[in-house]
C-alpha cells in the first residue's frame, strides 16, 4: 500500500543523474514512507536530490535549513512569549488567546498541507547533538503535541522526508533506526561525463574531455585539503565556457602554465594551490 | 528467508535489528526491488546500513551470503577485457615463463584458463591453490594479481557486470578500522572534537533564562546548560625519526587542526622512547632540549598525556640504563615512562602500526604492559577508543 502518495518512481532526469542505487534507495523510502538520510562528500548533489525528488513526484518542496543554533522545536512551532508579554502590557485583547502567539514551523506546514509534500531537512549535523533525538517521534508518527494549546497536530499526508548530513556529528542510533540511508559516492568518469552533458549540452566535446582529464588529475593529487567535487567541476566548466577557451590550453605542456586556467573554481584554499603547483612542477621536471 | 543473512550481518558487527529486517520485508512486498539481485543489493543496503563506515563490511557479508545466486546475470568470461589480461601477463611473465606457457599450449590457452578461473571465482580470493589472487601455486596469484588491485570494475561501462557491484568494495576506505589517511582524517577530527567538549560544569544560559522569565511573566527563572568548550588539556609526545615521520606529521596536523577546541595543547618530541629529555623543535633537537623533569613540573596532572609512536625498538632501549640509541641515559626509559604515567593520571599511547602486528614486536608488548593496556591504533576507531579512555 502506497497510501496517498502518487506512484511515481524516481529516476534520473535531464538535469540530475542519479545512480541506480540512489534510485532504489529513494523509491524504497518513498514507498515505505520512511525518512531518507543522505550523506556524501560536499558538492555531490545531496541538497539537489530533494529538489529532484520533489520534481519527479510532482510534489511541492518544503526546505528546512539547519544551523548550529536551530532547535528541533523550531521546526514544529514557536511560542512567541515576548510579543504576548508586550501585548499584555498594552492591553491588546489578542492576548487572551494563546494560539495567536504560536508561530508555525516548517514541519507543521508540511503536516497540515492538503497534499503530500517533500520535506528537506538540510545539513542536520550542523545542529546540536540532541536535535535528531528531539525529532524521533515527530518523524516516526508524523505528529506532535502543542503544549500551549493542548492540541495534537497530525500529518494529513505523510510527507516524503529527505535529510542530508555532512558527517560533522555522529547521529544517534535511535534516529538512524528510523531512516533509510544512502551514501552518495563520488561519481566515476562515465557518470561524470553524463552529468556534464546534462548540465552543459552545448559544451564542446574536446573541451569537456580535457577538462575532465584535468579535473580527475586534480582529485588524484594526494593530500588536498578539499578535493573538488561535482559542483566545483560544473562551476569551472561554466567559467571555461564563458571565456571560450580552446581545449589546447588545458593540455598545454608550456612550462609557464603550471596550473589549469581559472583554477579558483576548483581549488578553494591557497595551500592546495601551492601543493598542486609543486606537484605539477615536479611531474613536469621528471617528465622532461 | 533472509534471517541467516541478517545474522551474518550482526556477526560482522553491523548493528542491524528486527526493525530494519521488517522494513526490508515491507519494501520487498512493495516490490521496490522487483526481480533483480542488484536492486535487492541496493535496497538492502539502503535499509540495513546506517553508516558509511559499515558499507564495506556489508558488501563482504552480502557477497558471502548470496554467492552463486546471480548466476544468470553474473560474470561472463567472454566479456573480460582481454586486452588487459594479455598486457598483464606480458608485463609480468619472464622469458622462461613465457617459454613454459608455450609448452602449456600458448598464451591463448592460458588466457582461456584465466578467464575460466575468473568466472569460477566467486567473491574474493580466499587462499588455496586454485583461485587467482592467492599467493599460492596459482600461476597468476604469484605475481600479485588481484581483482581488486587491478580494478576490473572500472571498466564497467564497457564491460557491464564484469564484476559484481558489491565485490568492488568501493567503500573500503570509509571503514573506521583502516589506518588514518586524508580520507578519514575528518572523521578522526570529529571524534577528537567531541572529546574536547565533553564533561564540564554548567553555565548560565542567558537566552533561555530571558525566554523562560518572559514565559513566567517577569518572574526570574534561571536556566543552566552544560559548558561545552575547552575542557581538555592535552600534552602530546611525538616519536620522530625514521618511519615515524609521516605518521607524526599526520597526528600533528590532526591535533593542531582542532587545537582551538582544547584549552591547552603542548607538543614535545622524543626519539624511540622517553628519557630524561625531550625537545620542542626538531631542527634544534640537540641544543634546545627540555628536561622531562621540567615538563612534569610545568604541566599539572590535569593534562591528558598522549604518546604517538610505533614503540618498535630493542627492549634494551626501554629497560636498561644506557639503552638509548642516541645518548647515554643514566636511568632506563621505563623509569621515565612510569614517572610520566603516574604524574598524568590519564594517558594513552597511539600506535600507527596496524593492531594485528603488535604481537610480533616484543617492545610493543613491553610498552603496552607499561601503559597498562592503554595503547590504541592510530585509526578513527582507535582514536575514539582512546578518547573514551581519556575522558573517563
Amino acid at each position: 500500500m502506497i497510501g496517498d502518495l502518487p506512484v511515481a518512481a524516481f529516476t534520473s532526469t535531464e538535469t540530475y543523474i542519479a545512480s541506480r542505487d540512489l534510485e532504489v534507495a529513494v523509491n524504497a523510502a518513498v514507498s515505505l514512507q520512511r525518512p531518507l538520510l543522505v550523506k556524501g562528500e560536499p558538492g555531490t548533489g545531496k541538497t539537489m536530490l530533494a529538489h529532484e525528488v520533489a520534481a519527479a513526484l510532482g510534489l511541492p518542496l518544503i526546505e528546512w535549513h539547519i544551523k548550529s543554533t536551530t532547535k528541533a522545536q523550531q521546526g514544529l512551532y514557536e511560542y512567541d512569549a515576548v510579543s504576548r508579554l508586550r501585548d499584555g502590557q498594552l492591553g491588546d485583547p489578542r492576548v487572551h488567546d494563546i494560539s495567536n502567539y504560536i508561530v508555525r514551523g516548517k514541519l507543521w506546514d508540511a503536516f497540515e498541507a492538503d497534499a503530500p509534500v517533500v520535506v528537506l531537512i538540510d545539513e542536520i549535523d550542523k545542529a546540536d547533538i540532541e536535535f535528531p533525538n528531539d525529532l524521533l517521534l515527530e518523524l516516526d508518527r508524523m505528529q506532535f503535541f502543542v503544549y500551549e494549546t493542548r492540541k495534537t497536530v497530525t500529518a494529513k499526508h505523510r510527507p516524503v522526508v529527505i535529510i542530508t548530513s555532512n558527517n560533522e556529528k555522529e547521529l544517534p542510533d535511535a534516529f538512524l533506526r528510523r531512516c533509510f540511508f544512502h551514501y552518495i559516492r563520488f561519481p566515476d568518469r562515465p557518470t561524470m561525463e553524463r552529468i556534464v552533458a546534462a548540465h552543459y549540452p552545448d559544451l564542446r566535446s574536446d573541451l569537456a574531455r580535457e577538462a575532465l582529464n584535468v579535473f580527475f588529475q586534480i582529485r588524484d593529487v594526494p593530500g588536498l585539503k578539499k578535493k573538488p567535487a561535482t559542483s566545483e567541476l560544473l562551476d569551472w566548466l561554466k567559467l571555461l565556457m564563458v571565456d571560450d577557451l580552446p581545449a589546447e590550453v588545458l593540455r598545454s605542456k608550456d612550462t609557464h602554465v603550471v596550473i589549469p586556467p581559472l583554477h579558483g573554481a576548483l581549488l578553494k584554499n591557497e595551500q592546495d594551490v601551492h601543493l598542486f603547483e609543486r606537484i605539477a612542477f615536479l611531474a613536469r621536471r621528471g617528465g622532461g | 528467508m533472509f534471517a541467516p543473512f541478517l545474522l551474518a550481518l550482526r556477526g560482522a558487527g553491523l548493528p542491524v535489528s528486527v526493525t530494519e529486517y521488517l522494513a526490508l520485508m515491507g519494501a520487498m512486498r512493495e516490490g521496490v526491488a522487483a526481480y533483480s539481485v542488484e536492486d535487492f543489493y541496493f535496497l538492502s543496503r539502503a535499509i540495513l546500513v546506517k553508516d558509511e563506515r559499515h558499507l564495506d563490511r556489508f558488501d563482504r557479508v552480502f557477497a558471502e551470503a548470496f554467492k552463486g545466486l546471480e548466476a544468470a546475470e553474473g560474470l561472463n568470461p567472454r566479456a573480460l577485457p582481454e586486452e588487459w589480461l594479455r598486457k598483464l601477463a606480458e608485463k609480468l611473465l619472464t622469458p622462461e615463463e613465457m617459454a613454459k606457457i608455450q609448452a602449456l599450449g600458448g598464451l591463448e590457452a592460458l588466457m582461456q584458463r584465466l578467464a575460466e578461473l575468473l568466472a569460477e571465482q566467486k567473491g574474493r580470493h580466499q587462499g588455496g591453490s586454485k583461485w587467482i589472487g592467492t599467493a599460492g601455486t596459482s600461476p597468476f596469484g604469484a605475481y600479485g594479481y588481484n581483482p581488486e588491485g587491478v580494478r576490473i570494475g572500472q571498466d564497467k561501462s564497457r564491460h557491464k557486470r564484469a564484476v559484481k557491484v558489491w565485490d568492488k568494495r568501493e567503500f573500503r576506505d570509509l571503514d573506521g578500522d583502516v589506518e588514518l589517511g586524508t580520507r578519514n582524517f575528518r572523521l578522526a577530527l570529529r571524534r577528537l572534537r567531541r572529546f574536547a567538549r565533553q564533561g564540564a560544569p554548567v553555565e548560565l544560559d542567558i537566552p533561555d533564562t530571558i525566554r523562560s522569565t518572559a514565559n513566567n511573566a517577569g518572574m526570574l527563572d534561571l536556566k543552566l546548560v552544560p559548558e561545552r568548550h575547552n575542557a581538555v588539556k592535552i600534552l602530546l609526545f611525538l616519536d620522530v625519526g625514521g618511519s615515524m615521520d609521516e605518521h607524526v606529521r599526520l597526528s600533528e596536523e590532526l591535533f593542531s587542526a582542532c587545537r582551538t577546541e582544547f584549552k591547552h595543547l603542548e607538543y614535545f618530541y622524543f626519539h624511540n622512547f622517553t628519557y630524561e629529555r625531550v625537545w620542542k623543535e626538531n631542527r634544534r633537537r640537540h641544543d634546545r632540549v627540555v628536561p622531562t623533569e621540567e615538563v612534569l613540573r610545568t604541566y599539572g596532572p590535569d593534562y591528558r598525556l598522549i604518546f604517538v609512536g610505533d614503540a618498535a625498538m630493542s627492549p634494551y632501549e626501554i629497560l636498561m640504563p644506557g639503552g638509548s640509541v642516541e645518548h647515554w641515559n643514566e636511568e632506563p626509559g621505563r623509569a621515565w615512562l612510569d614517572r610520566l604515567t603516574t604524574h598524568y593520571r590519564r594517558s594513552a599511547w597511539l600506535n600507527p602500526t596496524p593492531e594485528g602486528g603488535w604481537a610480533h614486536t616484543q617492545s610493543i608488548g613491553v610498552v603496552r604492559q607499561l601503559m597498562a593496556g592503554r595503547m590504541f591504533p592510530l585509526t578513527p576507531d582507535g582514536i575514539e577508543a582512546m578518547t573514551r579512555e581519556l575522558g573517563r
